[in-house]
């Protein structure tokens, strides 16, 4: 009896198990055709670093610090700012990632004061040539923002910058001159006073600009 | 005849083609891929492609094996292969020539395979090789009984070894609604007789690299693989006329029928290759001894004695 009873439960299993493989055979397939088709990568995926668009200002929150310039252990970003004249704050002209160096250590967008950085969920990043894995921050931010529908966050031109960097100079010295007048003023209203205040005011400390 | 013979050619390589796309289709779908999709529309070009690198490969005899055998294997698995379909009964008037003895045929030249395995396992000097030959040997010699006993009790009810009179016998119904037993054990050892899995155990690859073809390339490797597909095609063949109906069939013209019924069949063993682990050797011999062989004979001897009640 056990004999019959072991073949029917024996072809019973097989039966089952020809119902789970046609199950799957019918279920939709989870292959994803690589370099033709894209998937959404989880929010927690860690890409490569990239600018945080902000919703509420509709531009990125860089205030060119370098910091991160400064923490990445590679040296690959590079990162220069400048203050545009009626600005409160520094904003970046050149932000360039150059990714084929990059470890992904993320350390950029922990060490980032204003939490500008973010980690972007795009994992297709072959190129063919060393030159193409160089990011473009501020060009890929307008790409993204006008991929949105939102208007680009304008890259300060060379002219700008000249224009800016001429107005800081003219600045600075307009405010030496006038520190030197005072100076020059008080040792001449007061000329018999203690020694050490004859001594000009400290100038700030000059800054080296290439 | 000459017709006859141009048109089995060209269907075997077309088959083969066929069922190698479709076996990988089948296993991809089964395991959530896709399978081929670069060559042609969804990678139906995939093995011709195949075949043509196969072609183009270099015919490697290794020192030491044993020349004459070891080429003449691959042609003697693949001839009595083309033979079978002489017999086979496309449609009511599509057949090559009518023998009174075409399942019978068909059997004969079926068992030959056998040889052709044992000669090329033995004669490639390779101790895999040699494992998987006599694998196969243990193996057809255990299945072939169960078939042959099952193909029995349908000859008992039709009365003629005649493939277009076993058809032509199921007019009214399938053999399949009274024969269910016999379908089942015949589909078994069908697989087995064709060495897929689960009971590939001649080539099992885990073990055996590739077994008896382990030492073969080329357009040699290929008959081989021919060989495989085309008896796969020949063995559903057979079961689509004892225990299906052939051609017969409502609307549709009796080879469109035939054909279906035949890849159905086919992709029933797909089904099996992508489901069933590998049995093991005693395991094989187990179920044949002392499951497959009483049940046939049983199923053998209730036929008789219906037909002779009735």
């Amino acid at each position: 009896m056990t004999y019959f009873k072991e073949i029917a439960s024996g072809f019973w299993s097989l039966l089952m198990g020809m119902a789970v493989t046609i199950r799957y055979f019918v279920k939709p397939v989870v292959t994803v055709q690589y370099p033709r088709q894209k998937i959404e990568m989880s929010p927690a995926y860690r890409g490569y670093p990239r600018l945080l668009l902000d919703a509420e200002t509709q531009t990125h929150r860089c205030i060119a610090c370098e910091m991160c310039a400064r923490i990445c252990p590679s040296q690959l970003i590079s990162v220069a700012g400048t203050k545009l004249p009626g600005a409160k704050q520094k904003v970046p002209y050149t932000y360039v990632h150059e990714h084929y160096y990059c470890s992904l250590c993320g350390l950029c967008v922990e060490v980032c004061p204003t939490t500008a950085l973010e980690y972007s969920r795009e994992y297709r990043l072959a190129c063919f040539r060393r030159e193409d894995a160089v990011i473009d921050h501020l060009t890929l931010l307008q790409e993204r923002q006008q991929a949105a529908g939102l208007p680009p966050t304008p890259i300060p031109t060379a002219a700008e910058i000249a224009a800016a960097a001429a107005a800081e100079a003219a600045a600075r010295e307009a405010r030496e001159k006038e520190a030197a007048a005072k100076a020059a003023q008080a040792k001449a209203a007061k000329p018999a006073q203690a020694p050490e205040e004859a001594k000009p005011p400290k100038a700030p400390p000059e800054e080296v600009k290439e | 005849m000459i017709i006859g013979l141009i048109g089995v050619m060209a269907l075997v390589a077309v088959n083969a083609l066929f069922l190698i796309w479709m076996e990988r289709k089948v296993s991809a779908h089964m395991q959530l891929r896709l399978g081929p999709m670069e060559v042609g529309p969804h990678g139906a070009v995939q093995t011709v492609a195949d075949a043509l690198k196969l072609m183009g490969k270099e015919l490697i005899t290794p020192e030491e094996v044993d020349r004459p055998v070891f080429r003449l294997a691959p042609i003697v698995i693949f001839l009595p292969v083309l033979l079978s379909f002489l017999v086979i009964p496309f449609s009511r008037t599509l057949i090559i020539k009518d023998l009174n003895v075409g399942i019978v045929l068909i059997l004969a030249f079926s068992t030959l395979a056998v040889l052709a395995i044992l000669m090329a396992g033995w004669s490639s000097n390779n101790k895999y090789a040699v494992f998987g030959a006599i694998r196969s040997v243990a193996q057809n010699i255990a299945y072939e009984i169960p078939l042959l006993i099952t193909v029995m009790s349908v000859i008992l009810m039709v009365g003629s070894f005649k493939l277009s009179d076993i058809v032509a016998a199921q007019g009214s119904y399938w053999f399949i609604l009274v024969q269910p037993l016999a379908f089942i054990l015949f589909i078994t050892c069908a697989t087995a007789e064709t060495n897929r899995a689960p009971f590939d155990l001649p080539e099992a690859e885990s073990e055996l690299v590739a077994g008896f073809h382990t030492e073969y390339t080329g357009m040699r490797f290929a008959l081989f693989f021919l060989a495989e597909y085309t008896n796969m095609f020949i063995t559903s063949a057979v079961a689509a006329v004892l225990f299906l109906g052939g051609w017969q069939g409502p609307i549709l013209p009796g080879v469109i029928w035939f054909l279906l019924k035949v890849y159905a069949l086919i992709f029933l063993m797909m089904w099996f290759r992508w489901t069933f682990p590998r049995v093991r050797f005693d395991q094989l011999i187990t179920l044949a001894w002392k499951v497959l062989i009483p049940l046939a004979f049983a199923n053998l001897l209730i036929t008789a004695l219906v037909m002779k009640l009735r």
